[in-house]
């Protein structure tokens, strides 16, 4: 018997063994991806273009002068070294020297230079470059990026889809590079992959790039993306096998089904820099919300706990700031606002909202603007009844119709869902700056919220390189923001990447999603 | 009245009614709140308050409303659709594109439909107290309740998730773009199964109880009862007298309905990611592309009130008795 036990154990060991050494097998070439993207992207060049739809193609198709590992760390790209000057005014870049575009034509310090000009006057974050007064170019190899002021943000937004280094022997014939027709058909640039096909609607297709600077890469022949708009749809293809590979999944209720499926790996692991935050948003000009002390009673009435049980199904991290729970500049030492509803009616007895004879002390209005948000919206109105505030759900026929009433003003309080794009200077600052406040543009500071101290703080911030100085300025930022509450931040966005474990090895190595060179992604 | 100033009359109608068709639309996107620049921001993750007032004024939608509809008037009437912003394309390119997909299901679906619809009316009428015509009736009024939409989730759980036999969407496997044609058209073929069933389904149902309720009223008639009295043969009777007899309300109504089947169109489109016009209207409403959606309503209607004025005519020619009026 223990004889039989002994063998048991050594059999299973060798097992073990054995399965572990399959998992870790070597990447392979060759073979056909085939993945969704849920949105048909307007093209496919993202220096004019921001979004995850334009992104996942877009950065197998361009390369950008650096790329990011999962713990933020830069790392060589087509550039093969940096230097950051000791008053932060300029960043020295020497690309890799054999690396050329689709079309043969080798990549030069005057492509980077037209691209960061090209970026800086026409994608839609400005924060990114505006600092920037020249790129000059000693040599062909070399890029000297001057700057007006120390900018942090700079080697983030050097990364991924944020800079596209784009020919400028097909980009600078003078068409607007908005609408050029390079940007969906013959696209040239220096990514792992070329452009094969791009149908809309229907998929892109992208072969391996034999003249990739980066030696043995890709593993893939082919990436096949197809877009599929419908959550259900993806998650069936995904199970069947038909699709090997989907990132960007959120909905809650296809992750709990997806991770039960044994072929599936679902991980969402690599989207801190991509840093979609939802949060209830007050409109702090509206009449009852300008009231900090009945914003503060919502926060004590609304439960995390709950929503992230309940209606996320535990799929989602918590957030307790506008700053992604994956930032190194997170600051989970803020007030968290646990569930309080005494707390919360005490507070509104003592600002003087007395409860009427129906129970209810006044109404407010929230909105959504897009299907996913509805259960959270949903949610408040039963949830704020409790400390007798009475709550109407508002809800939009499309993206455009609620942007409008948001951007415009017309809101008491809404859901909301905003990314934080790398760096807090570019997706984070946008939000509570008074700048920032701006009729017509969604995700400004739709919040009317304006703080003189928070405006120095992300002024300060955004013009210094020092980690250390940064952490505590953002720490202090979050501090501010936690008792002021302009909005009322609740989960971090489920992104998860799915892919087959059968099939797909390497699926996600980066901050970035799959918004990120799939040069490492094989098949097994 | 003569073929020729009934055709012009018929056109004349058709004109008025597709400005009228392209101003109500055209007035409708408008007035909703919210406009391709929210849209586009909402795709690009937010945008610099320049980069939106650019964009609004690039399309003209800082204009006035009248003058916005002007230009988009004087533009269709020589047939320019226009630019779709979303997509940076001309309208007519991408209606082109998608509309060889959407003629596929269309058609394929309503041979489906007017074939298996006839033969089931046909088989139902001859034993109107039988089995098969309570099935007939049942499924008529299963498949003409039931809202396509739902069919056709029903049957991807079916036959895509239980039991894995078709492909879950799409029209291709995009794998085969170097493939042969024959190869492809077999891969196409096989995509098409479950959309073209969905959206016959509903048209089957129509079809077969029209057939059956004609026939039966053909079947009471007089010459029947003559050219059973003469002795014909029960077959000859029925497909040569009878069923020849009582498609005239399907032809009609087939016609008229083809507005229908182009909306219905749109439903399974989306349902089974079918890369038809259906498709592209729903991504244009959702972007607020208004060149696109109009480009694709002013062409439906047009398609509709041709089809329209098509049936009329070839009414006119199956059945003496219209021609008479």
């Amino acid at each position: 018997m223990k004889l039989a036990f002994k063998s048991l154990f050594a059999a299973t060991a060798v097992a073990a063994l054995m399965a572990t050494s399959a998992t870790a097998d070597e990447p392979k070439t060759g073979g056909t991806l085939t993945m969704a993207i849920q949105q048909t992207p307007r093209h496919l060049n993202p220096a004019v273009q921001s979004g995850t739809a334009t992104g996942v193609p877009g950065t197998q198709l361009f390369a950008s002068l650096l790329r990011y590992d999962e713990g933020w760390e830069p790392q060589p790209y087509l550039a093969e070294s940096w230097d950051v000057s000791a008053d932060g005014l300029s960043v020295t870049v020497n690309l890799v020297k054999d690396a050329v575009f689709h079309d043969g034509v080798p990549i030069t310090s005057d492509d980077v230079a037209f691209s960061i000009d090209t970026v800086k006057a026409n994608h839609p974050f400005k924060s990114m470059f505006a600092p920037v007064t020249e790129v000059a170019t000693p040599d062909a190899h070399t890029a000297v990026i001057k700057l007006s002021k120390p900018h942090p943000a700079l080697l983030l937004a050097m990364s991924s889809q944020l800079l596209a280094i784009i020919p400028k022997h097909v980009y600078g014939d003078g068409q607007d590079p908005k609408t050029h027709p390079a940007n969906s058909e013959n696209v040239v640039g220096s990514g792992p992959f070329k452009l094969v096909e791009f149908k809309k609607g229907e998929h892109v297709i992208l072969e391996r790039n034999e003249n990739y600077f980066m030696d043995g890469l890709p593993y893939l022949d082919r990436i096949v993306m197809r877009i599929m708009p419908d959550d259900s749809t993806r998650a069936i293809a995904l199970e069947s096998g038909e699709l090997q590979m989907s990132g960007f999944e959120s909905s809650p209720r296809n992750i709990v089904r997806l991770k039960k499926n044994a072929d599936l790996k679902v991980s969402n692991a690599g989207y801190a820099a991509i840093g979609p935050v939802n949060w209830l948003a007050f409109n702090t000009k509206a009449e009852k919300l300008s009231d900090p002390m009945v914003r503060k009673a919502i926060a004590y009435a609304v439960d995390r706990e709950f929503i992230n049980k309940a209606l996320n199904m535990g799929t989602a991290p918590t957030a307790l700031t506008g700053i992604h729970p994956g930032s190194p500049f997170y600051d989970e030492t803020v007030e968290a606002y646990d569930v309080d509803l005494a707390k919360a009616n005490q507070i509104l007895d003592a600002a003087g909202y007395g409860k009427g004879s129906d129970g209810m002390r006044f109404g407010l209005s929230i909105d959504y603007g897009w299907p996913a948000m509805k259960p959270y919206a949903e949610y408040m109105k039963p949830q704020l009844k409790k400390i007798g505030i009475n709550v109407t759900v508002r809800s939009s026929a499309d993206f455009p119709t609620w942007a409008k009433r948001i951007s415009t003003w017309d809101f008491d309080m809404t859901m909301d869902n905003v990314f934080n794009w790398g760096d807090p200077v570019i997706g984070v600052h946008r939000t509570y700056s008074s700048d920032n406040i701006k009729e017509g543009v969604i995700w400004s500071n739709t919040q009317q919220y304006s703080n003189d101290r928070v405006d120095a703080i992300m002024e300060e911030a955004g013009a210094t390189n020092d980690p250390a100085k940064r952490t505590a300025l953002y720490a202090e930022l979050q501090q501010i923001l936690a008792d002021e509450l302009p909005l009322y931040p609740i989960f971090a966005s489920p992104y998860h990447t799915v892919s087959s474990i059968s099939a797909v090895g390497n699926a996600s190595d980066s901050i970035w999603g799959t918004s990120t060179p799939l040069d490492r992604v094989y098949l097994k | 009245m003569s073929f020729g100033q009934i055709l012009a009359k018929r056109v004349g109608y058709g004109l008025v009614l597709l400005i009228a068709v392209v101003v109500l639309n055209f007035t409708l996107i408008t007035i909703a709140p919210g406009d391709v620049a929210d849209a586009i921001a909402g795709d690009m993750g937010g945008a610099d308050a320049s980069v939106l007032a650019e964009i609004r004024q690039r399309y003209g939608l800082d204009q006035p409303f009248m003058s916005q509809l002007w230009r988009y008037l004087s533009s269709v009437a020589v047939m320019d659709l226009g630019y779709s912003y979303f997509y940076n394309t001309p309208v007519t390119e991408l209606i082109l594109q998608r509309l060889p997909a959407t003629l596929l299901l269309i058609f394929s679906s309503q041979i489906l439909a007017i074939s298996v619809g006839v033969l089931l009316g046909v088989m139902a009428a001859r034993k109107p107290n039988s089995l098969v015509n309570l099935c007939v009736t049942f499924l008529s009024l299963f498949g003409f309740a039931a809202p396509v939409f739902w069919t056709g989730i029903l049957l991807i759980i079916l036959f895509v998730s239980v039991y894995p036999v078709f492909p879950v969407g799409g029209m291709m496997n995009a794998a085969l773009i170097d493939a042969s044609f024959f190869e492809q058209s077999i891969n196409i073929a096989y995509h098409l199964v479950l959309p073209m069933v969905t959206l016959a389904s509903i048209y089957l149902a129509l079809y077969s109880r029209l057939t059956r309720a004609s026939m039966q009223e053909v079947l009471g008639s007089d010459y029947i009862r003559t050219a059973r009295a003469k002795g014909l043969r029960e077959n000859k009777v029925f497909y040569k007298h009878a069923l020849k007899n009582s498609l005239g309300p399907l032809v009609t109504v087939a016609g008229l309905q083809f507005s229908a089947v182009m909306s219905g169109a749109v439903v399974v489109e989306a349902v089974f990611n079918w890369p038809g016009l259906g498709t592209l209207a729903l991504q244009a409403i959702l972007a607020r592309d208004t060149p696109t959606i109009m480009g694709i309503l002013f062409f439906s209607s047009l398609v509709v009130i041709v089809v329209n004025i098509i049936t009329d005519l070839v009414l006119r020619m199956i059945d003496p008795r219209i021609r008479a009026e």
